[in-house]
């Protein structure tokens, strides 16, 4: 049987990818923020998962408004790292899970999740920033990838409430799947920040704290932000932490924190990353 | 009945909601035409005559100019379709946030750098006088 033994939240920010890109890691604006990633690093390779469902959002890269689905799943072969107007980044194709991946769609919708089902998707540094970070600079990425786009660009996006049941729904696909594979389950993007308007550079450190506090064993509590306050609190893209109430929902009721670090600035945005393994 | 919208009183920010999003349709999908190269070349090379194929309304055309992104903000532009217009100059999203906060780029990576603006005093409209 499949099961989804970790959850993992991270930032996705491009400068990220651009640091790693360049090998610009160690310098004195970065280390900080790298040093924090070591210790995922390591627990990763031990860990070999064979699958990451990777909760992500494209940033007006494969989803212009021509469409704009809030929840869609990515049933591919394969997936191209995207050209976001520089060019693709310098990393390897990411390689899918189709049977998985049209298995999970199949047993959400049953569950009353309408996804929008891809079947070919340029991913973003929303992607692939993260993979960098856990995994380095391989010639090719260890571990297959399903491609989850959560709508956190074009309002309404979906609540926190939602995103946390969706992943509760997400955790019964993977457990009813024949195959014996280790998945993870990703959240990624946030903390706090905003990029738009006099208000940009907008960073709240000690909301965000509170967020990781009770990621682990008070869901319920977080599920209930509403839009507004994630706004107000934490900036305009502070919104994307809704997609860590993904994976917190994939995770079952009890779970172990591992690993967090927090890191002020990347760029225009504060860092969280968090391990949870699944006790169920 | 009047869809709710309680973030209308939030300073310093513009939510991308179906308002927005229609107001400014065309102005992000001509942004999204700048992810492919040959039409980044075009632009640069003769910006009111690409401008000229989009059917954008005057106002937005003069912001794209200016390269004004709270104007085009206000305009229905959205932050990650702008993106592609100051990419495409070669400026970075830092470059861009200065820019609109009205600092110096210097004044802003050090603000980032020793904490970020403070959520004090930035959560409503009435205390941000």
């Amino acid at each position: 049987m499949a099961r989804i033994t970790a959850g993992i939240g991270a930032s996705h920010v491009p400068l990220i990818g651009r640091a790693i890109d360049t090998q610009d890691t160690q310098s004195e604006y970065w280390k900080p923020l790298f040093d924090g990633f070591d210790f995922t690093k390591k627990w990763i390779a031990e860990e070999q998962p064979d699958v990451i469902f990777l909760v992500y959002n494209d940033h007006a890269t494969a989803f212009s408004l021509d469409m704009v689905p809030t929840f869609a799943i990515g049933c591919a072969e394969e997936f191209a790292p995207a050209d976001e107007g520089f060019g693709p980044r310098p990393v390897p194709m990411v390689e899918g899970a189709p049977d998985l991946a049209w298995h999970v769609a199949q047993s959400v919708i049953q569950q009353d999740f309408d996804l929008a089902i891809v079947n070919k998707m340029d991913v973003d540094h929303g992607l692939t920033v993260p993979l960098s970070l856990m995994y380095g600079q391989p010639k090719k990425w260890p571990v297959k990838v399903i491609p989850f786009a959560v709508n956190v660009v074009v309002y309404p996006t979906p609540s926190g409430r939602r995103c946390y049941n969706l992943g509760k729904a997400i955790r019964n696909a993977v457990d009813s799947f024949d195959e014996d594979l280790n998945v993870q389950i990703w959240g990624t993007g946030g903390m706090s920040h905003q990029l738009q308007g006099p208000r940009a550079g907008l960073i709240n450190q000690e909301w965000d704290k509170r967020f990781l506090d009770r990621l682990a064993d008070k869901p319920e509590e977080l599920a209930d932000i509403a839009h507004v306050e994630y706004i107000r609190e934490t900036g305009s893209e502070g919104i994307e932490m809704v997609m860590w109430l993904v994976m917190r929902g994939a995770l079952g009721d009890n779970v172990t924190e591992l690993h967090r670090h927090y890191h002020v600035p990347a760029s225009n945005t504060a860092v969280g990353h968090i391990i949870l393994e699944s006790q169920n | 009945m009047a869809l709710e919208k309680p973030y209308k009183d939030v300073p310093g920010t513009i939510i991308f909601d179906s308002e927005m999003a229609r107001k400014g349709y065309h102005l992000n999908q001509f942004c999204m035409s700048l992810m492919k190269a040959e039409n980044r070349v075009r632009f640069k090379a003769d910006e009111h005559a690409y401008l000229s194929e989009w059917p954008v309304s005057e106002e937005q055309r003069q912001a794209v100019l200016d390269r004004n992104y709270n104007a085009m903000l206000a305009l229905g532009g959205n932050i990650y379709f702008l993106a592609k217009i100051f990419s495409s100059d070669g400026k970075s999203f830092q470059y861009a946030a200065a820019l609109m906060t009205g600092m110096s780029e210097e004044d802003y990576k050090a603000m980032m750098v020793s904490g970020g603006r403070s959520p004090d005093g930035n959560r409503y409209i009435r205390e941000n006088k």
